[in-house]
This record gives C-alpha cells, sequence and structure tokens, in this order.
C-alpha cells in the first residue's frame, strides 16, 4: 500500500486517556474476507481523507452473533451479543459505524434489549453525513458519466427503512444512475441473508444471485454499488456466472468515494 | 295481517347471526391458543396504523390494477351494506322500504342511486377479479398450495358476490312502486324492461324471491367466512392494529434466553444453587416453534387473516429461484393446523389430545424453512401486515436449540463463532490484519 492507513485500536485510546468520537466496527467479513477488507480500508481511506476522530476494536471485537441469530440460534447469538457489549460497554462507546448492514440492523436493533445502547450508523449514512458537513469533499472525474446502478441490501432498506443515504452519496459522482426494476423496497434480496452465506442453497432452479445479476444487467451497468460486503460477494459472483466480469464491476459504495 | 314472513326472517336473523358468533368465539379460542405476546404500547400509532393499512387500503394499491379492483368492491361491499340495515327492519317488522317514510325521497333515492352504481362497480371487479384468476392465470394464483379448496374458495367467493349484486338489481328493477318513484333507479331502469309483459303478481314474486335469496345470501356469506381466506373482511383490522411497530430487520430476543445466557457468563452464579424461595423460574416448555400453540397469538391471528393473495410469495427470493418456500404456504399450514388443533379440542371436551402431528414436519418441512434469506420481502409486501418470516424464524429456533437439527454447513458456521468469534475458522488475535496487508 502506498499511503499508510491510520487505524488506531480502543485498547490504544485508551492508553494515551483518549475517547475516540466513534467506533468503527469492522465486522467478521470486513476483517477476514479478501474482497470485503478492500472495502474496509476503502473507508479507513475516507476516514482518514476527513480527519475523523474514530478507533477499531481489533481483536477485542467479535462476531455480533447476528448469522447465529437467524440461523435460530438465539443462544450463541445471545452470548456474543453480551460478550460484546460488555467491551463496548466497558470502552464507554457512544457512536458506532459499520459497513455491514447486518452488523448495523443487530446493534442498532437487538442490543439495546441485552444493554447495548449506541448510536449506531450504517457507512453511507456516515459517509454522507460527512459530504454534508463538507468534512468530505468529492472529487467527480474518476466516475462521472459512468453508468451505476445501486443494489440495496435488504438490511438496510427494507431492515430499516434506510433507501437515500446510498443514493444521495453515489449522487455526488456526476455518474449515471439507473433503477433496477426491483429496487428501494421492492428490492431483490443477493441470496445471502438469512445465513444462507454460509450454506449451499436448497434445491430450485436458479440461484438468487443470478437472479439478482440479471436484474442489474437490465440497466446495462458499468458498475452494480453495493453497500454490504455480502452482497458485494454475491453480486460479483453472479456477474461471473454471467460471464460479465470483463464490462461490469461490483465496488461498494465506499470504494467508489474513496476513489474518487 | 300475517306474520308469518316476520317470523320466518327472525328465524333466519337468529340461526345466521347465533352460528356466527359460535364461529366467532372459536376463532377467539383457537388464536388464544397462541402464547402471549406484549402489545400493549404505542396505541396511537396503532390504530394510526388500522386506519391507514386496513381501512384505507394503503398497501393494496403498491399494485394498482389489483388495488384499485380492490377498493371498488370493497367500499361496494360496505356501503351496499347499509343497505341490509333497512332489509332487516323491513323484515322484522313487515314493512316496505322502511326508509322511505324516513329520509326525503330524495336523500332516499340518492342513496340508492349511489348503491346501484356501487354494485356494477362490484359486478365489474368482481368479474374482472375471476378472469385474473382464471382465465389470465397469473402465476401467483397457480402455485402448489392454491390448488384444492383455496382455489374453489377463491372462486367461491367471486361467485357469491355476483350473485348477492344481481338479487340486489333484480329486486330493485322488479319492485314497481320504486320504479315508479323514478329515484334511485339510476342501473335498475334499465332492467326492468326484461320483466316487462309480467304481471303485477309475478313481478311481486320475482321482488320478494331476490329480497328474501339477497338476505339469506348475505347470512350463508356471513357464516361462510369462518371457513374462507374472505375472513381477512373482519380480520385485517384487528390484525393491522397488532402488525409489528420495530424496523422490520429487529427479531425479537428471547427472554428465556436471556436468563439463562446470564446465568452462565455469570462468573458468581452457581448452577447447581436451587431456585431461590418464592422466585419461581419457569423454565419454557421448549424454545422456538415446532406446533401453532408455540407460536404467539399475533402470529396465529395472522394466520387466519391471511388472504392468500401470494403477493409475499411472488415476492419471495426463495420462492423465484425454484425453492420450495413459499411464504403463503406457512400462513396457510398455520391455519390449517390451528384449525386441526382446534377441532381436535372441540372433539375431546375442550382438551387438546396429542393427535401425533404437529406444524413442523407434518406441514411445513425443513428444507423450507431453511431456505429463507429473512429478506423481509414478505412483510413489505402483506396489504395486511402478516409476518410469515416470524414463523420461519421460530421454527428454526426450535430445529437448532430443541433439535440441534441444522444443516452441517451451519454448524460448522456456529463452531466457528464459538471458538474464533468468527463465522469462519480465523484466530481471533488476527481480526486486525488487514491494516498491514
Ligand atoms: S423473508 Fe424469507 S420467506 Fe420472506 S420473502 Fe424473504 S426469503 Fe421469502
Ligand atoms: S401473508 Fe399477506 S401477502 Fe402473503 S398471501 Fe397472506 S395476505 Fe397475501
Amino acid at each position: 500500500m502506498s499511503e499508510q492507513l491510520k487505524v488506531p485500536t480502543m485498547a490504544e485510546c485508551m492508553a494515551e486517556g483518549k475517547q475516540p468520537e466513534v467506533l468503527f466496527w469492522v465486522g467478521s467479513a470486513g476483517s477476514y474476507d479478501d474482497r470485503a477488507k478492500k472495502i474496509t480500508k476503502a473507508f479507513v481511506r475516507i476516514l482518514n481523507k476527513a480527519n475523523v476522530d474514530f478507533a477499531v476494536l481489533g481483536s477485542e471485537e467479535s462476531c455480533t452473533g447476528d448469522v447465529a441469530k437467524r440461523a435460530g440460534n438465539e443462544f450463541l447469538f445471545q452470548m456474543q451479543a453480551m460478550m460484546n457489549i460488555e467491551v463496548l460497554n466497558a470502552y464507554e462507546i457512544k457512536n458506532i459505524v459499520t459497513c455491514d448492514p447486518h452488523s448495523f440492523n443487530c446493534i442498532k436493533n437487538e442490543y439495546p434489549s441485552l444493554g447495548g445502547n449506541y448510536n449506531v450508523k450504517h457507512h453511507t449514512q456516515f459517509i454522507k453525513e460527512l459530504i454534508d458537513s463538507g468534512k468530505l469533499k468529492v472529487q467527480q472525474h474518476t466516475y462521472k458519466g459512468k453508468r451505476i446502478t445501486f443494489h440495496d441490501p435488504c438490511y438496510l432498506g427494507r431492515a430499516n427503512n434506510e433507501y437515500d443515504a446510498p443514493r444521495v452519496v453515489l449522487s455526488t459522482l456526476d455518474a449515471n444512475l439507473t433503477e433496477m426494476k426491483r429496487h428501494r423496497a421492492t428490492a431483490l434480496c443477493c441470496g445471502a441473508g438469512g445465513a444462507q452465506m454460509f450454506k449451499e442453497p436448497e434445491k430450485g432452479d436458479k440461484d438468487i444471485n443470478v437472479l439478482r445479476t440479471e436484474d442489474a444487467l437490465e440497466t446495462n451497468p458499468d458498475i452494480i454499488a453495493t453497500g454490504c460486503p455480502y452482497c458485494n460477494t454475491m453480486m460479483t459472483d453472479g456477474v461471473k456466472a454471467k460471464e460479465k466480469e470483463d464490462s461490469i464491476t461490483v465496488l461498494d459504495v465506499a470504494e467508489l468515494i474513496a476513489n474518487s | 295481517m300475517d306474520y308469518l314472513p316476520n317470523i320466518l326472517f327472525a328465524i333466519a336473523l337468529v340461526l345466521g347471526i347465533g352460528f356466527f358468533a359460535k364461529n366467532v368465539r372459536k376463532l377467539i379460542r383457537n388464536i388464544k391458543l397462541g402464547q402471549d405476546v406484549d402489545v400493549s404500547d404505542n396505541k396511537s400509532q396503532r390504530w394510526k396504523n388500522m386506519a391507514m393499512i386496513a381501512l384505507g387500503q394503503s398497501k393494496m394499491v403498491k399494485r394498482p390494477i389489483a388495488g384499485i379492483l380492490h377498493i371498488v368492491v370493497y367500499i361496494g361491499f360496505v356501503i351496499i351494506n347499509i343497505e341490509v340495515l333497512e332489509i332487516i327492519i323491513d323484515g322484522l317488522f313487515g314493512t316496505h322500504r322502511i326508509g322511505l317514510s324516513i329520509l326525503p325521497q330524495s336523500v332516499y333515492g340518492f342513496l340508492i342511486g349511489s348503491f346501484e352504481i356501487l354494485a356494477v362497480g362490484v359486478l365489474i371487479s368482481v368479474i374482472l377479479f375471476w378472469i385474473r384468476r382464471n382465465v389470465i392465470k397469473l402465476k401467483r394464483f397457480l402455485s402448489n398450495e392454491m390448488t384444492g379448496w383455496p382455489k374453489n374458495d377463491g372462486n367461491i367467493i367471486l361467485y357469491f358476490e355476483v350473485v348477492l349484486m344481481c338479487l340486489f338489481l333484480v329486486m330493485n328493477a322488479t319492485d314497481t312502486s320504486f320504479q315508479e318513484l323514478n329515484s334511485g333507479n339510476v342501473i335498475s331502469q334499465y332492467i326492468a324492461p326484461l320483466f316487462n309483459g309480467l304481471s303485477e303478481g309475478s313481478l311481486h314474486l320475482i321482488e320478494r324471491g331476490a329480497w328474501w335469496l339477497h338476505i339469506v345470501g348475505i347470512l350463508i356469506f356471513l357464516n361462510y367466512l369462518y371457513y374462507s381466506k374472505h375472513l381477512h373482511i373482519l380480520l385485517a383490522f384487528p390484525n393491522t392494529y397488532y402488525g409489528s411497530l420495530k424496523p422490520k430487520g429487529e427479531f425479537n430476543n428471547l427472554d428465556a434466553v436471556t436468563n439463562e445466557v446470564k446465568l452462565m457468563m455469570d462468573p458468581n452464579a452457581d448452577p447447581f444453587a436451587a431456585p431461590a424461595e418464592g422466585a419461581e423460574e419457569e423454565v419454557p416448555a421448549k424454545f422456538g416453534a415446532s406446533d401453532v400453540q408455540d407460536l404467539n397469538w399475533v402470529q396465529l391471528l395472522n394466520a387466519y387473516t391471511c388472504t392468500e393473495c401470494g403477493r409475499c410469495t411472488s415476492s419471495c427470493p426463495a420462492n423465484l429461484t425454484g425453492k420450495k418456500l413459499s411464504p403463503r404456504k406457512i400462513m396457510m399450514d398455520t391455519r390449517d393446523r390451528l384449525e386441526e388443533v382446534g377441532k381436535n379440542i372441540d372433539a375431546n371436551n375442550g382438551t387438546f389430545v396429542d393427535d401425533g402431528k404437529q406444524l413442523l414436519g407434518d406441514y411445513i418441512t425443513n428444507e423450507e424453512l431453511w431456505a429463507c434469506t429473512t429478506c423481509n420481502a414478505c412483510v413489505e409486501e402483506c396489504p395486511v401486515s402478516i409476518n410469515p418470516l416470524s414463523i420461519i424464524l421460530d421454527m428454526r429456533r426450535y430445529l437448532v436449540m430443541e433439535q440441534s437439527a441444522a444443516p452441517t454447513e451451519l454448524n460448522n458456521m456456529m463452531t466457528n463463532i464459538e471458538n474464533n468469534g468468527a463465522p469462519w475458522p480465523y484466530n481471533q488475535m488476527d481480526r486486525l490484519n488487514w491494516k498491514d496487508e
């Protein structure tokens, strides 16, 4: 990497007696998955560029338990949740931002009744605020005129009614934004949710990510924009299945902003 | 004076309403078989939802063609039923068109005139609905679960409405005194000529026949509801009232699990300690749901409310890609099983006797449950605030926590979370490695 990323951990901040404004919850995919790590780094580049006072938990972060809960393992979910809440509360965390809509939904909606109350934002909401407040300037040349279609993540859109933030952020790129037939509340799932990411699909006549990719292809895009590491994987695989990887790239909103 | 018709009418009315009341009691009993759930919060928002979604049909118009046709039938049905009030008074007291002696003729004419126009609107809509179901063959009415009774049910309702509307118009057309007034007969004046040449006597006979069939038909229809998806005309109201107010992504945290996890994580807790005196630890019979009694009563109310419209299934990513899962079927299965349990209770003097069956396995298979992506499309689509996903999740919980019956890959994933704090087999100490890669 040419530029050095500044990624302080909570433990380091604590040692220096500092309390960062916001915690960046990286999430399991963002920490380990090769593709998702690029999204994580892109978002850190944005945070660094906008001089955001943030930190990560590093090795003190653990799985939110979201995927266990959706698989039906409420025990495992609550164990993970309570462990994480203990750590978060010990650091007196108030604000959290994450690139993963699943972590976003889980911490925002399901942690409070277990004792974890935070102000949680999805990274597209956070980036929108940085742009709105003038802390982040977006250059418009990289994607000028490119056809971009945004795939709504279920856990950002339907689950939490946030359809605008990613679109507002993308609109700063001066690109040509197009919508799929199914978008916003009627968007089709990429197929990864509800623990499907970790298992083979049931018998059927098609894979969900291929169907969703077909939705995207109808808009004839140069870029499919995503806001979730799992959607990203699914759409990337879908584009490969359709043998379109030479003409279409799948990029997270954070990557699009960081690159421009 | 001949009181026979009045007496017959009173008997029909008492029978019709009596049977209906009996069915309603059964319905309430069955719904109460569900677990308790607190829905006493936020009353004003709940009333608002009911007004918007049930009364105002706000979700119906998301699919404009069906939505607008449905609104015509809905308004027509509600408003024309004002006429039933007159019929009941006339029937009981032997009057004829009591409305005319209460209201100014112009007002009465306006009312009946609007009813006639609405009746034609309903007729046209119902015929279009029939065509959608039987000629155009919309995909969402052709799924596996829509064969047999559900398919017939859908059509029977439409036939019922056609017959009722025709009877209403014929009744007006053959009512010579009403036609002579020439006020309010906007439609029926064009039907009246069909009966030209008939004697006064036969006209009266037809008018009386249509009048009787109309009211008897309505009473039969009222009692048909309990067995039909048409029950939604009543239950849509409580169902939208009790619908969830939380963000759709928020799944409930099981309190029973919270207690156990707290105990496990508390280093001072003695797992073998006897529960403190008086503090009766109520350990639930089981985690998750394998049968209808394990679901909460709102979920059971959901099942009775389902209109079988299939909007959920037609937007379900699993169903769209050929998987067995259909959220509509989840709701229909839940209702069928609940009915079966209810009949069991009726047959056994008020107690449920184990019949060796349950919702899980005998109605809903594991394969269906594991195909769900928890995407909430079904919840979003449902025009009457039903949540099929919550039932799927509760049944998954039973499979995982009571039976350890998750697919192997998911078990591996969960073991990884337990051991490494991530769904993959990576070391938690490596969580920040990306920084320097
Ligand atoms: S939540 Fe499950 S059942 Fe409902 S639409 Fe999505 S995949 Fe289908
Ligand atoms: S659950 Fe709702 S959307 Fe699905 S069939 Fe029933 S009424 Fe229609």
